[in-house]
């Protein structure tokens, strides 16, 4: 009776290590645990006003849930591409500043300080969608039909797309001066939890749906895995590839409305810097191999959160910012060691060795 | 397949190439014969116009001075890269302008160039930028003094005779001249006043999104602070947004002084609506000041060697209609 429930024991912590949440939960609760033993106002939430006169939460946990939606949209196009091509978008910061041009261009009309928008919210939104999954549709194209590196094709609009969004405006950086259009980066007046988790929740909801719904996770891994044998099955690798770069454009898109809206107003040289990274390391984090193949796309975005998390903490301890990379370098480094074959063989062997000496003692 | 594909686009790169180094060549020989009629003939080197709004205004107040009807025969070279800046002077000494105007995008490696230019006849004058050559080498140079402009900040600040001074200082990109300027005057503050302290001194580089998470983890934690010391306009931009987030007040005799720098016209229209407090210039119009120059040399006199630029700080309660559309960039 014992021995069965020893065994069940077992069985139950390898299956929680061999689960894809268990690296992005895992360094939560580490992050979490340092955080809750070095002040436990951490996890302190409180409701205040804002300025506008309207109640609102906050609190590092609020923060981290806010700032960290931007890079938990991404983190669900990356993860397809990811998937399916075996390699990385690098250009999402600089389409973001692409989509985000194009929406102030529609929401101001040229006009670098215009009196009321010159077109209605949601059409501007609906042009940044459009825009952004062309820019995604721009680098499928390149990796899916031409077969260049996903790395090198997205190369092209990582060093182009800041021109291309300072042209957009003339070189202009328009200030939108509707206040409604600000809420979608801050809180809608009478909720006072921030408008960004519920635009992820948003997404969440939808990539959910179609992956429940849709053939497309099959696929993208189908494609992800063995290209030539799923092209045997029937499936059409190219199309899933540059459907995965246009999710990802979409994606994009939705990201460019937070931030645009977050100031009224992006400079093109600095808007989501470095942020490619960030959303690369997310799905990394996540356990997914960035070769391509199986991956989860839960995991990607507690992923993204767990590098809020971080930065969040970082800022908390007063780490310089220029700094802040050196640290995600750090976990970087970790990441590779622990999903290095050999590290994880060894593991493995470790593992074995300690559950029979286990047993002999139960 | 492959082999044709880099084919194509290596061609495609060459005539890229060529395409560029034809327009720069067609627009030098295009502008020549307008040389003619009394006209000086001006080589102007800058950084891209991209690059900021303060740079954008720079080059803009060039052009409009630059002109056929002031006398000038103008040709104009952007790169915020040193060598085609190099190679862009030397196009300029061989269409033999009479004078070569330089923002260097980098300190070092002019002192050939210069030489070159010194030889044809060739005068030069620096603006904006300084370098490491051997003032010889030119006529003058017209900068701005970002240390100054620091202290004319720090100095205002401390006018406002606050009973304690909290401050969130956000730097921009680590070693660039201004922020050493700016930064220099207030950490000098810091350690000389028992009741000045600094809650946070992190560097944004220069990105509002950055200064927004910045104050924001200070307001999370708890930390009292009363003034936010931004080193330009859009760090303080992001700054505030936080604030305004957390319900705390901001400007003319509210609970936090909000000082930026530039002068951006929107940040200079939030100092008249008393959001802000203070905004320190640095100033982009540099043309008059180089026509002066030019002038003078022209006459035959000697001009300074450098010439610092008058800079103001606006603060909002003073601050007018007039200072925003005649300062604002």
């Amino acid at each position: 009776m014992t021995d069965i429930k020893k065994k069940s024991e077992g069985s139950f912590l390898r299956k929680l290590t061999s689960n894809q949440l268990f690296i992005p939960l895992a360094a939560l609760i580490l992050l979490a645990v340092i955080n809750l033993i070095n002040d436990p106002g951490f996890f302190k939430i409180t409701l205040g006003t804002n300025n506008a006169g309207f109640p609102v939460f906050s609190g590092y946990l609020i923060t981290i849930l806010d700032y960290g939606s931007e890079l938990g949209i991404l983190a669900i196009g990356m993860t397809l591409v990811t998937a399916a091509s075996g390699g990385q978008d690098i250009s999402v910061g600089a389409t973001i500043a692409i989509a985000g041009s194009a929406m102030l261009r529609v929401l101001c009309g040229g006009d670098s300080r215009p009196e009321t928008i010159q077109a209605p919210i949601i059409v501007a939104f609906l042009v940044a969608c459009i825009v952004g999954m062309l820019c995604g549709a721009f680098n499928g194209m390149l990796v899916a039909i031409f077969k260049i590196q996903p790395m090198i094709a997205t190369l092209i609009l990582f060093t182009a797309g800041r021109s291309i969004a300072a042209w957009i405006n003339n070189n202009e950086l328009p200030i939108v001066p509707d206040p409604k259009f600000s809420y979608f980066g801050s809180f809608i007046p009478g909720i006072p939890i921030p408008t960004t988790v519920f635009i992820v929740a948003i997404c969440i909801v939808v990539i959910a749906l179609v992956l429940k719904f849709t053939n497309l996770g099959l696929y993208t891994q189908a494609v992800g895995i063995n290209e030539s044998s799923s092209r045997l099955n029937g499936i059409n690798p190219t199309f899933i590839k540059f459907l995965a770069f246009v999710i990802l454009g979409l994606c994009v898109a939705v990201a460019a409305l937070i931030k645009v809206s977050r100031l009224s107003t992006i400079n093109y040289s600095v808007i989501a810097k470095d942020i490619e990274m960030d959303a690369i390391l997310a799905v990394a984090l996540g356990g997914n191999a960035l070769s391509g193949g199986k991956f989860n796309m839960w995991a990607s975005i507690l992923g993204a959160y767990v590098i809020q998390f971080l930065t969040t903490t970082l800022y908390k301890f007063n780490v310089q910012s220029d700094a802040l990379a050196a640290y995600k370098a750090v976990v970087v480094i970790i990441l590779v060691v622990f999903s290095a074959p050999t590290v994880r063989e060894y593991m493995g062997q470790l593992f074995k060795k300690l559950s029979p000496a286990r047993k002999e003692a139960a | 397949m492959k082999k044709v594909l880099a084919v194509l686009l290596a061609s495609a790169m060459t005539l890229g190439l060529v395409a560029c180094g034809g327009a720069q060549q067609s627009s030098g020989t295009a502008s020549a014969p307008a040389s003619e009629g009394g006209l000086i003939k001006v080589g102007i080197i800058n950084n891209d116009p991209n690059e900021s709004g303060y740079r954008t205004a720079n080059v803009a107040d060039l052009k409009a001075k630059f002109t056929k009807e002031n006398g000038y025969d103008a040709q104009f070279a952007y790169s915020l890269k040193n060598d085609e800046q190099i190679q862009a002077a030397q196009g300029f000494i061989q269409d033999e302008v009479d004078y070569l105007l330089l923002s260097a995008a980098d300190t070092a490696g002019w002192d050939s160039v210069l030489q070159d230019a010194q030889a044809a006849g060739v005068k030069v004058i620096l603006f904006d930028r300084t370098i490491d050559a051997d003032p010889s080498l030119y006529e003058a140079s017209i900068v701005s003094d970002m240390a100054k402009e620091g202290q004319t900040a720090v100095d205002w600040l401390a006018s406002q005779n606050l009973p304690e001074y909290n401050v969130i200082h956000i730097q921009g990109v680590m070693g660039s001249a201004a922020q050493q300027g700016r930064s220099g005057a207030l950490d000098t503050k810091v350690a000389a006043e028992s009741n000045w302290n600094i809650v946070v001194q992190q560097t944004a580089e220069w990105n509002a999104e950055k200064a927004q998470q910045i104050v924001q983890s200070v307001i999370d934690a708890g930390t009292p602070f009363n003034v936010i010391y931004a080193e330009n306009d859009d760090m303080a931009k992001g700054a505030v947004a936080a604030l305004d987030a957390a319900g705390i007040s901001h400007g003319v005799g509210k609970d936090v002084v909000v000082m930026g720098f530039d002068c951006n016209k929107w940040a200079l229209e939030e100092l008249l609506a008393q959001n802000w407090n203070y905004d320190g210039q640095c100033n982009p119009f540099q043309a008059s000041y180089i026509d002066d120059i030019i002038k003078k040399l022209e006459k035959g006199e000697t001009p300074e060697k450098t010439i610092i630029m008058d800079e103001k700080g606006f603060d909002a309660t003073t601050i007018t209609q007039d200072d925003v559309d005649n300062y604002g960039i």
